[in-house]
């Protein structure tokens, strides 16, 4: 077996690592993984060609910008932060917690197009979150607000991964189900999908426990 | 019938609005590159592969010299979006929630209404169709509530477009080298390396094993998806379903999110890691995934205990 194809593998590692432009480094993987595994390159330069058309629905996402971008410019993130302040005992940890929540469940319902970094973390969670700390915490120092905004984002994803495939009809249940399928193993989809409730029941603890922590290690420092 | 194709002309005609916009700034970087995203979009699908490729080239030859810049068009001030947020109220978070709802109710009201048997939208494309519905609908409606500017929507758009630069374009790309891996067959060598590295006779030991393959090959491919097949046909199927005999379901389910858990440590699953960091103008660009670090490691061995116990302990 020809295992050369691997050293594209090492260069995407590497390539990130010594953060190189992660286009660059992508592309000049894809080459070299095509080129050793015995393609000419006019074929590779297909590949690659074909997949990318293939995937433009990917990008398509980006049209929402001037919805945000116009609503910004009106005081959308303003808006979201003055919510924050106006109710009363919110904190950071609360706040991300009940979306960590809300994130898992509208998933697992198959709505996860509620929610998103573009549609719902930049113009509405991070902004309540940063206000949030400040609330509880007073003016955040730089490296602590950039960790707020980090633990929103990470917080929607969180949410998504393990609240979605609760929901039996989405891409990856259906690709378990493919797969056992195709070596002689008919699963439902529901008989996969209840197994993602414990998971997902320890993503919440998990996750709400550190957003929690993460809230009382910005308090420490201040006092 | 509403296909993808629609959607495409639309995003097409949006990135060449943007391209424009650059053109006029004088940043000729940004012009080409979101010129030749807009042609892909418009062109794409009647160009050859070739063309196609050579196209992504042209891509990353821009980015990967330092040809992208981030714009600053006229936009308010601090003090002026503090008077419009007191202004206009709750009411902002109107047309912001009028994408998420027309694509989910639009998607359910589609799908269990004698709608679905119209054939309006090409089938299983309901939803990203519905979105750009919905984002058509929310300019509209916030245009003629706010009485902004003709040019506001695009310029705002192309500030926010300008932060994210080429990691706009770094999913896409990723999903590409997917497909080159698969060719080369990246998969099959992977999963023969895992393959070998099982002890014998320990279940527990055999799932760890099926459990962190599936982590570490998520995280170098970006994707979970990747990783399943190669890790199912290599451990999961002849091992521990066959081998072992355990249940086949709590092994799929649980295997894949053992997967996930790898999704929120690498810098490959850009969407969800690399995007939010430009998005939310961070200074590191690891720094979302540094914070999902200490979730999804306890969250990993969570999956490898009910692998265990629910696969195998309660099962036989």
């Amino acid at each position: 077996m020809n295992y050369w194809p691997l050293l594209g593998i090492a260069l995407v590692v590497i390539g990130f690592a010594l953060r190189f432009n992660p286009l660059l480094v992508v592309v000049g993987a894809a080459v070299t993984t095509g080129l050793l595994a015995g393609l000419d390159i006019v074929a590779v330069i297909e590949a690659l060609g074909k997949a990318f058309n293939d995937n433009r629905y990917i990008s398509v996402t980006w049209i929402i910008l001037p919805v945000i971008g116009l609503l910004e410019r009106h005081g959308l993130q303003q808006r979201a932060r003055a919510v924050i302040e106006s109710v009363r005992g919110a904190t950071m940890g609360k706040l991300l917690t009940i979306y960590l929540g809300f994130r898992q469940i509208t998933a697992a319902l198959g709505m996860k197009d509620i929610g998103g970094h573009p549609q719902a973390v930049r113009p509405l969670v991070a902004p309540m979150a940063e206000a949030a700390a400040e609330k509880s915490h007073g003016d955040l120092s730089e490296d602590d607000r950039q960790k707020v905004l980090a633990m929103s984002a990470a917080t929607d994803n969180v949410g998504l991964f393990f609240g979605e495939d609760i929901f039996f009809a989405i891409a990856s249940i259906l690709l378990i189900q493919g797969v056992f399928e195709s070596y002689g193993y008919p699963l439902t989809p529901l008989e996969l999908s209840v197994w993602a409730i414990p998971t997902a029941i320890c993503a919440f603890f998990i996750h709400s426990w550190r957003i929690r922590a993460l809230d009382r290690r910005l308090g420490r420092v201040r006092t | 019938m509403i296909t993808y194709e629609w959607l495409y002309w639309l995003a097409g005609t949006f990135f060449a609005v943007w391209a424009l916009l650059s053109l006029k700034d004088g940043r000729y970087g940004n012009a080409a590159f979101w010129g030749l995203l807009s042609v892909s979009f418009f062109a794409g699908s009647h160009l050859s592969d070739f063309a196609n490729g050579v196209l992504v080239l042209a891509l990353v030859a821009i980015a990967g010299t330092g040809r992208l810049s981030r714009s600053a068009p006229e936009t308010t001030s601090q003090t002026e979006r503090e008077e419009y947020s007191v202004r206009l109220g709750n009411r902002l978070f109107i047309p912001a929630l009028i994408v998420p709802v027309t694509a989910v109710a639009g998607t359910l009201l589609y799908n269990y209404t004698p709608l679905s048997a119209t054939g309006l939208f090409e089938a299983r494309r309901e939803t990203l169709i519905l979105f750009g519905i919905g984002v058509v609908i929310a300019l509209i409606a916030a245009m003629i509530w706010l009485r902004a500017p003709l040019a506001a929507p695009a310029e705002e758009g192309r500030r926010l477009l300008d932060s994210i630069g080429w990691a706009a374009i770094l999913p896409q790309m990723l999903a590409a080298l997917g497909a080159v891996f698969a060719l080369a067959g990246v998969g099959e060598i992977i999963g023969r390396f895992a393959g070998g590295a099982i002890p014998e006779g320990s279940i527990f030991l055999t799932v760890v094993v099926f459990a962190l393959g599936m982590a570490l090959f998520t995280m170098i491919m970006g994707n979970a998806f990747a990783a399943f097949p190669v890790m199912a046909a290599a451990i999961g199927i002849p091992l521990l379903v066959e081998g072992y005999g355990g249940d086949p379901a709590v092994i799929g389910a649980v295997g894949m999110l053992a997967g996930f858990c790898g999704t929120l440590l690498t810098p490959m699953a850009a969407n969800f890691n690399i995007v939010p960091a430009a998005l939310l103008e961070l200074k590191d660009q690891n720094a979302v995934i540094r914070q999902q670090i200490g979730t999804a490691i306890p969250l990993w061995v969570c999956n490898v205990i009910i692998i265990y116990v629910g696969a195998f302990l309660l099962w036989n």
